[in-house]
């Protein structure tokens, strides 16, 4: 029995571990040893008993592995189980010398390892008692329990068969095994605490295995009758586990984790079942490709996003002051001033935000500074600020994690150079185009992409004008400095000139002065990146390099305009907060004197508040309220802009194109207009910036928010509307998976910039005194001061105040600053450690390669350290003859003498000499007799068993 | 909701969600795409598992598999048979190990047998021309493609054996930035 004879191998080598001098003879003997040596270090913790008579076991081992085998092999062992287990009990094998003599190795080795272990070898009658301690513990673990007459046995071959199993960790075979105990596992109350383990960590294990059932390369029939085999055992013996109490704490528990799981699949399915337009991204995915799709995706997931602040801020603030708060023209703050009242409900003012859009919830201005609000005791300032505060903490979590998901899924990519034309070969298709005019374009700039290769490849690139070249470049980035300087100072300019706009009467003014800042920002927005793409052709990048220039002068010029913006808005606001202090001093004093007035007249101290109606309040300008309206117009006019540019730049010249073509000189469609293609990179950075202005202008105008979903929520439909009616496939298909973070990390960065205004206004200008929630403090975040003084206990008050100290702040930016310094280092370590794997790959790669084309190496270090090389040539060649034999000899004599204990390490040094060099000798180490022999005559054959074996092995193979 | 319980019970539809990546309403979703390839072939009512299969004729000319060069390699790898003769079962599977969840690993294993024209478990010189010949239409010189192809070779060969094994394709394949993204099917 060829297959049962290598099996009986790596059994014997397995039992007597490390230890044992096999030599195996071929390829496969040497590679089972491998694998049991791994695997022994397992068996040994685990198998710890030594039976009592070696006979039995070592029958029962040589029937243990082939069983194995072939339970890995087939699936439905069930059947096949059963008579092989019945047959362990019997010899069921033809016994030889050979096998006679394996099992006196064994056993000398057996106690050998055991001695290591114990530190003294076991007389006979006390491993005995021992056996059967450890075989009752041992039994539990394993998973027959058939043949019960035969207790003794059947408890050995229980162990057994948990060294089998140790052996091999294959799921389908601990399946198998399983499920053949499950056929014989009749009486579940008598289960000792070992079984419940073992059968604990089968139902583990097929729990883990239903799991990742899904990634598994099956066939979907195999995985689905796996599925269902694995199921009805974790059915039948989930509840057979635990005891007495535990037993119904487990019950308990494993109804849970089923409700769990049951649970999470309803939400699941309910969450897919919630992700809006699908359809509509596969639609622009056939017809675009990736990289379009990309830009809707994003698009969605801005959506998404957005949804949840909106929920946030309508929740915990606007919803409140809605519900609690007080009405409408019930306090000056709320109620539009006398004078503006005759145009409030003009369609132009209410355009322009101005009338009762400025006096509404919409702003900061309406907000009322009760410290609580309603029955509920609402905190309505504090949960204001509070939310604001949270809308960037959620934004930031959830755009550094969507990083971090996207930054797993993106591959290495370490070498760009090292797979250029497999990764154009295998992943250059996308397998998400499904519309024929786009696959024409993806074939051709696939085609063209691998002649770009095929060029690059013959001729490195030559620089044919350097210099020219370079000069241009120089020119073309000084160009573009100088616009972007242009278009930040005609945006201070203009912001200038509305403030002056602003001090005289609205009604002289027309309506582009009024709308300046927003119309020329707008337009700056719409001019310059195609300015910046034309003086990009100076510079003759390839297209890929040339893209992230683009994206990153247009990035440039955003930030710059917004920040000059912000710059010129916070220049409005501290002439604002001057005339406020004016006008504070001045309704101050107006009270004071009517207070002193009121009380000299009618000669008492209990003054009524003055009767004035809300609307005549004199009032300050509301700073805030005034920051928040010129973001709102500007995320009005930008909406505006594009939806219009949309319109004519896509819908009316592919309307053109289209139609006019049958009555023009030329043809339209191929020559000069043409079709509009989708421009990926200015949507994408126009939604970056829009989601940064978001962010900024939700703490002055809460209802902003709710207006961004709304513009997502049209763009969505307009713009997938727009491009699949008038714009046509890019020629050159690029691809989006690398750029997807970048724009995320875009948007980390624009989040980032739009926190510090918010943040410095909270912490250092002062709040208006008659409007918005933080009225008649000093500070805006004062409100949280007031709150943890006033309304927490005073402990924590102190915690806070401990913790908001220097000396506290200090060590904990320091062990920040230290944390990164260590995380840094790691990271480099490990980068270091990465480069060197992939440089031994190489070489590994390279040797074998060369191994293989038999030629000398091409590494011109592993040439120079070949040619370092003493000259094999002139070494004299008897001398490396005959000195291995000697060696041998030596180290064969030694192992004799040893102790039995110690007989391993001997051995151990013997193996590695004699693989190095065949024994002479080997006629005289063959062991001709059983283990009925003296000690020195079974210890005999150690020194080169290996080639005993196999020579042994050899015939019947 | 009546439909749903007809086309299959819940344990199926748990099952189906066990086995591949996709809910239960997908699951829905592809089933009734299936029956729309031959809704005479395919009943509406799996609950018994009924045997039927559909030739890769009508499958390839499914809109999202039309115009994609591969479309017979991947039926063909996902068909037991190896003829391209699709059950339900293999259906989902297919657009299972396509969809956006599949793990890189599974989507590689696939990945290398659609590749794989000759089913030898091997990519040779052979699968890597007809891959590109399907790839650019046979636009490219056969100088030029014999060149591609010894390129390919000796970039991602790791053994040297003038073909790419798995363990090759493998090791290729899990550093692309774009092999995520593109190999995906929305269904």
């Amino acid at each position: 029995m060829p297959p049962k004879r290598r099996n009986h191998d790596i059994i014997e080598v397995e039992n007597v571990g490390m230890d044992v001098d096999a030599e195996p003879d071929s390829d496969s003997e040497e590679e089972a040893r491998r694998r049991s040596r791994n695997r022994r270090s397992k068996s040994q913790r685990k198998a710890k008993q030594v039976s009592e008579d070696e006979d039995e076991d070592e029958e029962e081992e040589e029937d243990e592995p082939p069983r194995r085998r072939g339970r890995r092999k087939t699936t439905k062992t069930d059947e096949d189980e059963t008579p092989q287990r019945r047959g362990r009990g019997k010899r069921t094998k033809p016994q030889d010398s050979d096998e006679d003599e394996e099992g006196d190795k064994r056993r000398a080795a057996r106690k050998g390892s055991k001695a290591s272990k114990k530190k003294a070898a076991k007389e006979t009658s006390d491993e005995e008692s021992e056996e059967e301690k450890v075989g009752r513990k041992k039994a539990g673990r394993a998973v027959s329990k058939k043949e019960k007459e035969e207790q003794n046995k059947e408890q050995k071959g229980n162990v057994k068969g948990k060294d089998g199993e140790n052996k091999d960790k294959k799921k389908k075979k601990k399946m198998s095994s399983s499920s053949s105990s499950s056929s014989s596992d009749s009486d579940e109350e008598s289960l000792s605490e070992g079984e419940i383990a073992a059968l604990k960590e089968q139902v583990e294990e097929k729990k883990k295995l239903i799991a990742t059932l899904r990634n598994k390369p099956w066939r979907m029939n195999k995985r689905l009758s796996l599925l269902k085999e694995a199921q009805d055992f974790v059915e039948k013996f989930e509840g057979a586990l635990g005891k007495g109490k535990g037993r119904r704490l487990y019950a308990f528990k494993v109804m849970m984790t089923k409700k769990l799981i049951k649970f999470n699949r309803d939400f699941e399915n309910f969450k897919t079942a919630c992700i809006p337009w699908e359809r509509k991204i596969k639609e622009v995915e056939s017809h675009f490709g990736s990289s379009v799709a990309s830009y809707f995706l994003f698009l969605r997931w801005m959506y998404g996003l957005n949804l949840v602040l909106f929920g946030f801020m309508f929740g915990l603030v606007v919803l409140p002051e809605v519900l609690m708060g007080l009405p409408y023209g019930s306090i000056p703050r709320k109620t539009v001033p006398r004078d503006e009242e005759d145009t409030a409900m003009d369609f132009s003012v209410l355009f322009d935000f101005g009338g009762y859009c400025k006096y509404s919830i919409l702003f900061y201005g309406y907000y009322n500074n009760d410290r609580t609000i309603g029955v509920l005791q609402y905190r309505l300032p504090l949960s204001y600020l509070l939310t604001s505060v949270g809308v960037f903490g959620y934004s930031l979590l959830v755009v550094i994690r969507t990083m971090a998901r996207n930054a797993n899924e993106g591959g290495d990519g370490g070498d760009e150079g090292e797979f250029i034309f497999s990764w154009k070969m295998f992943t250059s298709w996308d397998y998400l185009i499904g519309n024929p005019e786009t696959a024409d374009n993806k074939y051709a700039s696939i085609t063209t992409s691998f002649k770009e290769s095929i060029v690059d490849e013959q001729e490195n690139q030559k620089d044919e004008n350097i210099h020219l070249r370079r000069f241009l470049r120089v020119f073309a980035n000084f160009l573009i400095l100088c616009s972007l300087g242009g278009s930040g100072y005609l945006i201070y300019f203009v912001v200038k000139r509305s403030q002056e706009f602003a001090k005289m009467d609205p009604k002289t003014l027309t309506w582009f002065e009024n709308n300046e800042v927003e119309f020329v920002m707008s337009l700056l927005g719409l001019v310059c990146p195609p300015l910046f793409e034309t003086i990009a052709e100076l510079e003759d990048y390839h297209p890929r390099i040339a893209l992230k220039w683009q994206l990153g002068r247009i990035f440039a010029l955003f930030l710059g305009n917004l920040y000059t913006f912000l710059f010129a808005l916070f220049d409005e606001v501290t002439a604002k907060l001057e005339t406020e202090k004016s006008i504070k001093n001045a309704t101050e004093w107006a009270l004071h004197q009517y207070y002193a007035n009121y009380s000299s007249f009618y000669n008492t101290t209990d003054v009524p508040p003055p009767k004035v109606a809300p609307a005549d309040v004199i009032r300050g300008p509301c700073w805030e309220t005034g920051v928040g309206r010129e973001f709102v117009k500007l995320i009005v006019s930008d909406v505006q802009v594009t939806y219009l540019t949309i319109l004519v730049g896509d819908f009316a010249r592919a309307f053109i194109v289209r139609f006019l073509n049958y009555c023009w000189c030329w043809d339209l469609e191929a020559g000069f207009p043409s079709y509009g293609e989708f421009d990926i990179s200015g949507n994408v950075l126009g939604l970056v910036f829009n989601q940064g202005m978001i962010w900024m202008g939700a703490f002055y105008a809460p209802g902003l928010v709710g207006m961004n979903v709304l513009r997502l929520l049209t763009s969505m439909y307009y713009q997938s509307w727009a491009v699949m009616a008038c714009n046509v496939p890019h020629e050159r298909v690029f691809k989006a998976s690398r750029s997807n973070n970048f724009y995320m990390g875009l948007l980390l960065l624009v989040l980032f910039l739009s926190l510090l205004p918010v943040v410095y206004s909270m912490m250092t200008l002062a709040p208006s005194f008659d409007c918005g929630p933080f009225s008649g403090q000093e500070k805006m975040y004062d409100v949280v001061i007031e709150t943890i003084d006033q309304d927490l206990p005073a402990f924590i008050g102190n915690i806070f105040i401990y913790a908001s100290n220097p000396g506290l702040i200090m060590p904990a930016i320091l062990l920040m600053i230290l944390a990164i310094y260590y995380l840094n280092t790691v990271s480099k370590a490990y980068q270091q450690a990465n480069t060197d794997l992939k440089k031994k790959m190489q070489m590994a790669r390279e040797d074998e390669k060369n191994r293989r084309n038999n030629k000398d190496s091409t590494n011109q270090v592993m040439k120079d350290l070949e040619d370092l090389m003493p000259d094999k040539s002139l070494a004299p060649p008897p001398a490396e003859e005959e000195k291995p034999p000697e060696v041998v000899i030596d180290k064969s004599v030694k192992p004799t003498k040893t102790k039995p204990g110690t007989a391993e390490k001997g051995v151990n040094v013997q193996k590695e000499v004699s693989l190095a060099a065949p024994n002479p000798r080997r006629p005289v180490t063959r062991a001709p007799g059983p283990r009925g022999g003296p000690p020195g005559n079974t210890r005999s054959p150690q020194p080169q068993p290996g080639k005993g074996r196999g020579q042994g092995a050899a015939p019947r193979r | 909701m009546g439909n749903k319980q007809t086309i299959f019970t819940d344990e199926q539809l748990d099952a189906y969600q066990d086995c591949t990546f996709f809910t239960r309403k997908e699951i829905l979703r592809l089933h009734s795409r299936y029956h729309e390839l031959a809704p005479h072939l395919v009943p509406m009512d799996y609950t018994n598992e009924p045997d039927c299969k559909l030739p890769l004729a009508l499958i390839v000319d499914m809109p999202e598999l039309k115009e994609n060069p591969f479309r017979n390699r991947i039926v063909e790898s996902f068909s037991e048979d190896g003829m391209g003769n699709l059950s339900f079962n293999e259906f989902v599977d297919m657009f299972s190990v396509l969809s956006e969840m599949a793990p890189r690993e599974l989507k590689a294993i696939y990945a290398f047998k659609i590749y794989d024209f000759n089913v030898d478990n091997y990519l040779c010189k052979e699968d890597l021309e007809k891959t590109l010949n399907r790839l650019t239409k046979e636009e490219l010189t056969p100088e030029e493609v014999e060149l591609v192809c010894e390129k390919t070779i000796e970039e991602a060969d790791l053994d040297g054996d003038n073909k790419l094994s798995y363990a090759d394709f493998e090791n290729m394949i899990s550093r692309a930035p774009d092999f995520l993204s593109t190999f995906h099917i929305r269904i």
